[in-house]
């Protein structure tokens, strides 16, 4: 070390590490139940995943291998800062790619490469509390969490069934984690939620403006809630993505022109770069060495 | 004289209240309590403002703990279990399930952004029910019976009249079946013709489904309507207690005298 003043490791200092872990070591112990913490100012604004950035932070290590993806893509500005931001502070190894990382920091999905144990995935979440906008007051959610009355959250799905014919929530749907905590999996499409139910990897979730860390351990059952006639679904997408072919994943619209002309593509751009490596072209796709010129 | 005998076998009171009292630092919200309420049995409660009539309400329903006595309910497996010893979790549970309470403004009570039906179904999903059809059909029979037609289920009660409102609320606490319903001042805000309907509802819901229910109100009108005893409060203790035919047609009492001859006479 040089006498120059310079970040303690991981920008935040150690006490402040100690007291997010104790925070996480309970959300682990509970899962689904949010554990309040004394989240500190980051050096982005509120929004922007101060919660996850202080989440990872506390649990990053020298040997750790990270992962920032931001709505599934690795190269948006959120995502290249965070990025940036820990190999700065951390000196860590960052890298696109799934399988490597040990930390994946992620606002809004999970990757499609299935997550193996020893990964740790870390959500950056805006409201935590699932009952916010059913309930005003935070006194009365933290009663009905505690009482285990969740029936409040069932009106909100019957309301989305009498006005649209069907469950039409799409992102932050209602969880029930492993039979107790009803919790909100931060804005993820509900296309993502059955991921998370037994998932291999530690799945850690922090809200930096609610100064809430909640936790789902490896292994641990998650239920998207549902009513027995309109049972719980993902979403579904037509056509394949256009540039790799790949079917049975989250699919992002983009629009080509002002004609009308759009095409749909994987949301998880790192899974899509691999396939198109590997050698599939969906309809508007092109083979791989001709990619950096479209680019 | 109307007396009261809903079903001879149910001879034990349903709530039992000994020595309520609840004082607000040095000032008395009601004081020293006492009363017994009989299944299918309505019971008003009278007196001008601050005499202590939702005090008392709030004490008995679980709201607000009283200083001193207590609140006892027989439950539906006939055990008796002292309000305030119960679990949070319990009085809860039994708040919404087996008991009402109706608030003078509507939208205290309901929940006011949310749909019709699912501000009539919502206990039914807090009790457990996962079934979007059946909770349905249950709405719409319940908003039926309190004459909200069947187009209005998903309109938020935000679109309903000062009157629908009430009668949305009443159906949303009916749904489960309660035994016991508190109302304070049910009427309260509602226009003359609109009461008449409604008290006229109330009248024949309690009847139908033998509730036994408290209902507070400064206006005599509704006790003489609806209620078959009642009780007259002043300064936080009852007065006089009695049929509600009898209080009104003769009452002992100086201060019930003058609450009577008080009434305007159209």
């Amino acid at each position: 070390m040089s006498d120059i003043a310079t970040y303690n490791f991981a920008y935040l200092d150690e006490q402040t590490k100690r007291m997010i872990r104790r925070a996480i070591l309970k959300g682990i112990a509970i899962p689904g139940y949010q554990v309040p913490f004394a989240s500190r100012e980051m050096p982005m604004p509120y929004g922007w995943g101060t919660g996850g950035v202080q989440v990872t932070a506390s649990i990053i290590g020298p040997d750790d291998v990270l992962k920032v993806i931001d709505q599934g893509a690795d190269d948006t500005t959120n995502a290249v800062s965070i990025r940036a931001f820990f190999r700065k502070v951390a000196d860590v190894e960052t890298t696109t790619d799934t399988a490597r990382a040990t930390i994946i920091q992620t606002r809004h999905r999970i990757p499609e490469h299935p997550l193996s144990e020893g990964q740790t995935l870390v959500y950056q979440v805006p409201i935590p509390e699932p009952l916010r906008f059913l309930e005003p007051r935070e006194t009365e959610t933290r009663k009905m969490h505690a009482l285990e009355e969740y029936g409040l959250m069932h009106v909100k799905l019957y309301e989305d069934i009498a006005r649209n014919g069907h469950i039409a929530t799409t992102y932050a749907y209602p969880v029930k984690v492993e039979g107790r905590y009803v919790m909100d999996p931060s804005p993820t499409p509900k296309f993502d939620n059955p991921k998370m139910h037994m998932s291999a990897a530690l799945q850690l979730f922090g809200a930096g403006r609610e100064q809430r860390i909640y936790a789902i351990p490896p292994h641990t059952s998650v239920v998207s809630l549902d009513f027995e006639d309109h049972p719980f679904e993902v979403q579904r997408f037509e056509k394949p993505c256009a540039l790799c072919g790949a079917e049975q994943v989250y699919l992002d619209e983009v629009i080509l022109d002002d004609r009308g002309g759009r095409m749909f593509v994987c949301s998880d751009t790192d899974f899509c770069e691999k396939r198109r490596e590997a050698g599939h072209v969906g309809e508007l796709g092109m083979a791989v060495d001709g990619l950096e010129a479209v680019r | 004289m109307s007396v009261t005998v809903s079903s001879p076998a149910d001879d034990t009171p349903l709530l039992r209240v000994s020595s309520v009292s609840k004082s607000y630092g040095a000032r008395t919200g009601c004081e020293d309590v006492s009363f017994e309420l009989w299944p299918g049995e309505v019971l008003a409660v009278v007196g001008e403002s601050g005499s202590g009539k939702t005090t008392l309400l709030n004490c008995i329903s679980s709201r607000l703990m009283p200083t001193s006595g207590t609140v006892s309910y027989r439950m539906r497996d006939h055990t008796w279990r002292e309000l305030y010893r119960m679990s949070e979790a319990e009085r809860r549970f039994l708040m919404r399930t087996d008991w009402g309470f109706v608030h003078q403004n509507p939208a205290d009570g309901l929940r006011m952004t949310v749909s019709a039906g699912a501000n009539v179904g919502e206990r039914l999903m807090a009790v457990g029910d996962r079934h979007y059809g059946n909770i349905r059909s249950t709405a719409i029979d319940w908003l039926g019976r309190v004459e909200i037609g069947a187009d209005r289920i998903d309109d938020e009660p935000r679109a309903f009249s000062g009157g629908m409102r009430q009668r949305l609320q009443i159906a949303r606490n009916l749904v489960t079946s309660p035994r016991l319903v508190f109302m304070d001042e049910p009427t309260g805000g509602l226009d003359v013709s609109v009461q008449a309907r409604l008290l006229d509802l109330l009248r024949g819901l309690v009847a139908d489904l033998g509730l036994a229910a408290i209902v507070v109100t400064h206006d005599l009108a509704v006790a003489r309507l609806l209620s078959h005893r009642m009780m007259v409060m002043k300064d936080g203790r009852v007065i006089e207690t009695g049929l509600t035919d009898r209080v009104l047609d003769d009452p002992r009492e100086a201060y019930t005298q003058l609450l009577v001859s008080s009434i305007l006479q159209v």
